[in-house]
């Protein structure tokens, strides 16, 4: 018994050094096993007088407990170090971009409606559509433009036949829905029109967004009103905007709205030619006769609409300074949205 | 329509300054589009006569003039063509400054002092003419500053006049409406009615009265012709963007854009019998004012005498009887024409003169004699002669009527949201020139003569809310009941679609509708696709009946700027000319090449093959829930691989089709070898089934897996459906796990593995019931498509 202590620090010693998982089950096998040195104490207890014996066998135990925790330290230190190497060794570069698909995008023109519909449909407008091949009737007669009437020569118009054309505005929509529902009615029409000219500044497609609302108390102050909300919402900033009046042969009280120069804040601009202002719609309260063509009582109901070109505010919006780059579908334009 | 600011205050002079006026009537509705000082900045030029002018001793151009420069004569050294003794030009002198800050220095040309320069309009801002030296009136007096002897302190506003405000096609509408804005007088100037000194008079008649209502007349003989336009009236035509002529058409020009009224001078020399107001007779001809002859159709209205058509009626006169430098005697023509009959007349020849302009918009039908007396009275002054009586030839009934329009004040505030005081009210419409009268529910309003736009009562709230001003009207959140219309859940928004292939790595293009005919006809030869009347040029002059034609030329545009990898995708319609109807259906196309990764680290170059849309097409139809309604039949299609296309059946329907680019397509059109295409009904991936829940089962499932060999030719998908009705009740999933050809099978063979589990929502199955299935599928097989059991 009075060599435990140096069989224990030797076997400590032993386990400190050991050099790997194998040496250090040696060192188990050798202390602790069955044949083992510190198990031989622990079997010659029996030599031991009874008042002896449970003294030395608890400081046997202590030291076999001990050198158990030890081993059981080194181990796990061990095992440890080898799955760090192995960890080290799987390290990849983490900077590398990823596998897979790059992502596409949609055009600047449909995000632009997107966020037009996404505003009015908020506030209860329904989207509708309507065909671009479009009958003379709900392009123009419907609308308060008879043959030969001057506002026909605003609308260069593209003609499939003497009474088909490709619609000029979506405003013939308006139409359609007054013939076959029943108000109060909340559209707006999206879409594509035509108009027979080809410039800098002008595309013989582009797209509009039409709005229609009629009630039965419906007044130029709402209109005012959400036409004030809708540019605010879109350009995300509070702009000053101007109702001018205008003429359009549909509605009456006619407006266009102007808004402060997004580009210089009013100072004056190449964007706004220098006026400070940049006209970025046409509305007005439904002219009597479009209700009158419809079967709509303009006695009791009352409405409004609005058309607003879409390449136009999104130019605005994304700083587009040609609007011809909505058509040509060049990859670096349309990577840009 | 551009006037002159001057001109307009002396009818009109608000305390406002030039921006604050254009500034109001923009505000107004008459949209100022420019604002333009009618010369440019210049000082220290004066009106100078040329004394004399030498030839330049040493050069061909140049002459060496004296000028009296008033006071003192200068030696002047100068270039242009018109340097004549006796001609009056404006002159800068030294020190004087001309536009771009030009300064003007004693200088030395050739050899030759030259004291100052004698100045084109150009190089005063006054005109882009530069062909010689301004020619100055021979009264102008010699030494006066040319900004104050031509008063250029002006401005030129242009003013957007909307096709209804055709009362503003003059001076006089637009001091209306300065007047009132400003709630001041306006000030016309006199147009007393000008005695005859003589009794001659010409016949008139009017064969058409529903044309031409009013015609009013008068005779001057004696006329000097010769002399010129004085400056003042010269200048202010120049302002209003017309040019002098003489003083007859000169005289007319101005009364017409003073009062907005056109008229027309003949030589009375020229005509024969008397005038005639009438239609023209079918294949008529006339040659007119700008040189050209017109053969006449029935629907226009000329003025005539008795031989012949002499001018088209408010369009453009006729060269047969126009004042010329032999012209003693004038006949002078005022005459209302009936705007509605007026209307696309001069477009239909492809004319568009300010007279036609105005008649088709609407003249004021009572201006006719002031017009005349006004214009009597300016020539007169200026080219002298005697003026016979006015006359007036007129059909009563035929002349418009001036409405009288109610007026309810309730509608005021249900129209325009607010309520305006009945004096204020009282005071617009007056200020209008209407007569207003009271009435129970609000005012009857008599419209004046040049309002003829305003007949209804929506007429009347629009110029209410105009003069109050659009932006001093209230503005509201609207309200509105919460009715929310329906959305179908069985239908995929289109934003889903376009976002599930942006995240494919599709760009949304947007192509014309109109598309090269040739292309056209490269992807649907079948088809006579709808063609426009007025195409913008010949490769946009038919509507699509197909999308790819406008991508493909979206992908050329892409691939000739060096992208090798494109993919692209559009909605839109379709244009498809049927029996009956045209229909306009909106269809999905899709058009990739290039590699099937964008280049990058891995080497994963693989191009895009058939396979690749297809499963961006599927997995779209997935959206749909529907996708197993959707089946692929191997088919010929022009412009496409006769081995790689497909029909795209959804519920046996034809919905589109997909495939490769011929290559003879590729090549023609310059496009990569590898291009793959697909076009398909909308509403085929947008029609979707709404989710219907199926029990979970709690058994477990047994997978078994068949590999077998079959001819080629066979379609996998017929082997699939062959196996699903073959396998019975209890197969929940028919997974394709390889297809083989090549070494090791038959080469008319190919291998295909298939994996088929099983399962059941009540039991466990045994080995006996997969077994059963599996050997119905095995003889299924076997007997119907000769398959051989591998292994």
């Amino acid at each position: 018994m009075e060599n435990l202590d140096a069989l224990a620090s030797e076997a400590r010693a032993a386990i400190e050094a050991a050099a790997d998982a194998a040496a250090l089950e040696q060192l188990r096998v050798d202390y602790l096993g069955k044949k083992g040195q510190i198990t031989a104490l622990l079997k010659g207890l029996g030599k031991l007088s009874p008042e002896e014996r449970p003294e030395a066998g608890a400081r046997i135990n202590v030291v076999k407990q001990d050198l158990q925790d030890l081993i059981g330290e080194r181990k796990a230190a061990m095992e440890n170090a080898a799955v760090a190497e192995k960890l080290a060794a799987e390290t990849i570069d983490v900077t590398l971009p990823g596998r897979g698909q790059s992502t596409g995008g949609i055009h600047p023109v449909t995000r632009t409606m997107e966020r037009m519909e996404d505003f009015f449909g908020a506030i209860g407008f329904e989207v509708v559509e309507g065909p671009e091949i479009e009958d003379d009737y709900h392009n123009f007669e419907a609308l308060n433009i008879p043959a030969h009437h001057p506002a026909r020569a605003m609308h260069d118009t593209f003609y499939v036949d003497e009474h088909t054309v490709l619609r000029t505005h979506t405003s013939p929509v308006q139409v359609r829905v007054m013939e076959s529902r029943e108000p109060p009615l909340k559209v707006i029409a999206p879409g594509r029109v035509y108009r027979c000219d080809s410039d800098l500044t002008h595309t013989p497609m582009f797209h509009q967004v039409e709005g229609l609302l009629i009630d039965e108390h419906s007044s130029f102050a709402d209109l005012k009103g959400i036409i004030a909300q809708f540019l605010r919402v879109f350009f995300e900033k509070e702009l000053d905007v101007r109702f001018r009046p205008s003429y359009f042969p549909f509605t009456e009280p006619s407006a266009e709205v102007d808004i402060q120069c997004v580009n210089c804040g009013g100072s004056g601009c190449r964007v706004c030619s220098h006026t400070g202002w940049i006209e970025v719609l046409g509305c007005g309260m439904v002219h009597p006769k479009v209700f009158e063509s419809s079967n709509i009582d303009p006695e009791k109901y009352s409405g409004f609409a609005f058309g607003m070109g879409v390449e136009r505010l999104a130019m605005l919006r994304y700083g587009v300074n040609d609007l011809r780059l909505f058509f040509d579908n060049d990859l670096r334009f349309l990577e840009q949205f | 329509m551009i006037i002159s600011e001057q001109w307009l205050r002396e009818w009109v002079n608000p305390a406002l300054s030039t921006e604050e006026l254009a500034h109001q009537i923009t505000m107004a509705g008459l949209e100022v589009d420019a604002l333009d000082p009618v010369a440019g900045e210049f000082s220290g030029v004066v009106v100078a006569e040329i004394i004399s002018a030498e030839q330049h001793p040493d050069a061909d151009k140049l002459r060496v003039c004296e000028v009296d420069a008033g006071g003192e004569r200068v030696q002047i050294v100068c270039g242009a063509p018109n340097a004549r003794a006796g001609l009056k030009a404006p002159l800068a002198t030294v020190g004087g400054v001309l536009p771009g800050d030009f300064k003007i220095k004693k200088a030395k040309l050739r050899g030759v002092e030259s004291f100052g320069m004698l100045c084109a309009e150009k190089e005063l801002g006054l005109s882009e003419a530069d062909a010689g030296l301004m020619e100055l009136p021979a009264d102008a007096p010699v030494g006066a500053d040319l900004r104050e002897y031509l008063r250029l302190d002006d401005n030129m506003i242009e003013i957007g006049l909307t096709p209804n405000r055709a009362d503003c096609l003059g001076v006089c509408g637009i001091a209306r409406e300065v007047g009132l804005l400003n709630n001041i007088h306006v000030h016309a100037p006199a147009m007393e009615p000008v005695p005859a000194s003589i009794e001659d008079s010409f016949p008139v008649e009017l064969v058409n009265p529903e044309r031409c209502p009013r015609f009013v007349s008068r005779v001057i003989r004696g006329i000097d012709i010769t002399r010129p336009s004085p400056a003042w009236l010269q200048e202010r035509l120049r302002r209003v963007g017309l040019r002098s002529i003489d003083a007859v058409v000169d005289v007319t020009n101005y009364v017409m854009m003073e009062l907005g009224q056109p008229m027309h001078a003949f030589d009375l020399g020229k005509l024969s019998g008397g005038i005639r107001v009438r239609t023209a007779i079918a294949g008529e001809s006339l040659e007119l004012l700008d040189g050209q002859t017109l053969e006449l159709d029935e629907q226009t209205l000329v003025i005539a005498d008795h031989d012949k058509a002499l001018a088209m009626a408010g369009i453009m006169g006729g060269e047969g009887s126009s004042v010329t430098d032999a012209t003693r005697d004038l006949f002078l023509e005022v005459a209302f024409f009936a705007p509605e009959l007026m209307a696309g007349r001069a477009r239909s020849y492809g004319l568009h003169t300010d007279a036609s302009h105005r008649f088709e918009r609407g003249v004021d039908s009572t201006l006719q004699v002031a017009a005349m007396e006004r214009a009597t009275a300016l020539l007169l002054d200026i080219v002298g002669g005697q003026a016979g009586p006015l006359c007036e030839t007129v059909s009563q009934k035929h002349l418009p009527q001036t409405a009288d329009v109610c007026l309810r004040e309730a509608r005021i505030e249900k129209l325009l949201g607010f309520s305006l005081a009945p004096a204020e009210v009282e005071r617009i419409l007056g200020g209008l020139g209407m007569g207003v009268s009271r009435t129970d529910e609000g005012w009857l309003c008599s419209v004046p003569s040049w309002r003829f736009d305003i007949a209804i009562e929506a007429d009347l709230l629009e110029e209410l809310a105009r003069v109050y001003g659009y932006n001093r009207l209230p503005v509201t959140t609207i309200h509105a009941g919460l009715t929310i219309p329906a959305r179908d859940e069985a239908r995929l928004p289109l934003r889903q679609v376009r976002d599930h292939l942006a995240a494919r790595g599709y760009r949304e293009a947007i192509t014309y509708s109109f598309v090269d005919p040739r292309l056209q006809r490269l992807f649907d030869p079948g088809v006579e696709p709808v063609a426009l009347n007025n195409p913008i040029s010949a490769d946009m002059s038919v509507m699509r009946t197909s999308l790819l034609p406008g991508l493909v030329a979206s992908m050329l545009r892409n691939t000739n700027r060096q992208q090798s990898r494109v993919r692209l995708f559009e909605t839109g319609l379709r244009f498809l000319p049927g029996e009956d109807c045209l229909k306009q259906v909106p269809t999905l196309a899709m058009l990739i090449t290039g590699p099937r990764l964008a280049e990058g680290w891995t080497h994963d170059t693989d191009a895009v093959d058939f396979f690749d849309l297809k499963g961006d097409l599927e997995s779209l139809l997935a959206l749909t829930r529907a996708a197993g309604n959707v089946t692929f039949e191997s088919a010929h299609r022009d412009a496409l691989h006769p081995g790689q296309t497909a029909l795209i059946r959804r519920d046996q329907e034809v919905v589109g089709y997909i495939g490769a680019l011929h290559p003879a397509v590729c090549r023609e059109l310059d496009l990569p070898a590898n291009v793959l295409a697909c076009e398909i009904t909308l509403s085929a991936v947008t029609q979707a089934e709404l989710p219907a829940f199926a029990e979970l089962s709690k058994f477990p499932e047994v997978r078994r897996d068949l590999s077998f060999t079959v001819e080629r030719v066979i379609p996998v998908t017929e082997l699939l459906e062959n196996v699903r009705a073959s396998a019975g009740t209890y197969l929940k999933d028919l997974t394709l796990f390889d297809v083989y050809e090549g070494k090791g099978i038959d080469p008319k063979r190919k291998s295909v593995a298939l994996g088929l589990t099983f399962r059941d929502l009540s039991r466990t199955l045994s080995e006996q019931d997969v077994n059963v299935a599996v050997n119905q599928v095995i003889d299924s097989l076997e007997k119907n498509y000769k398959a051989e059991l591998r292994n």
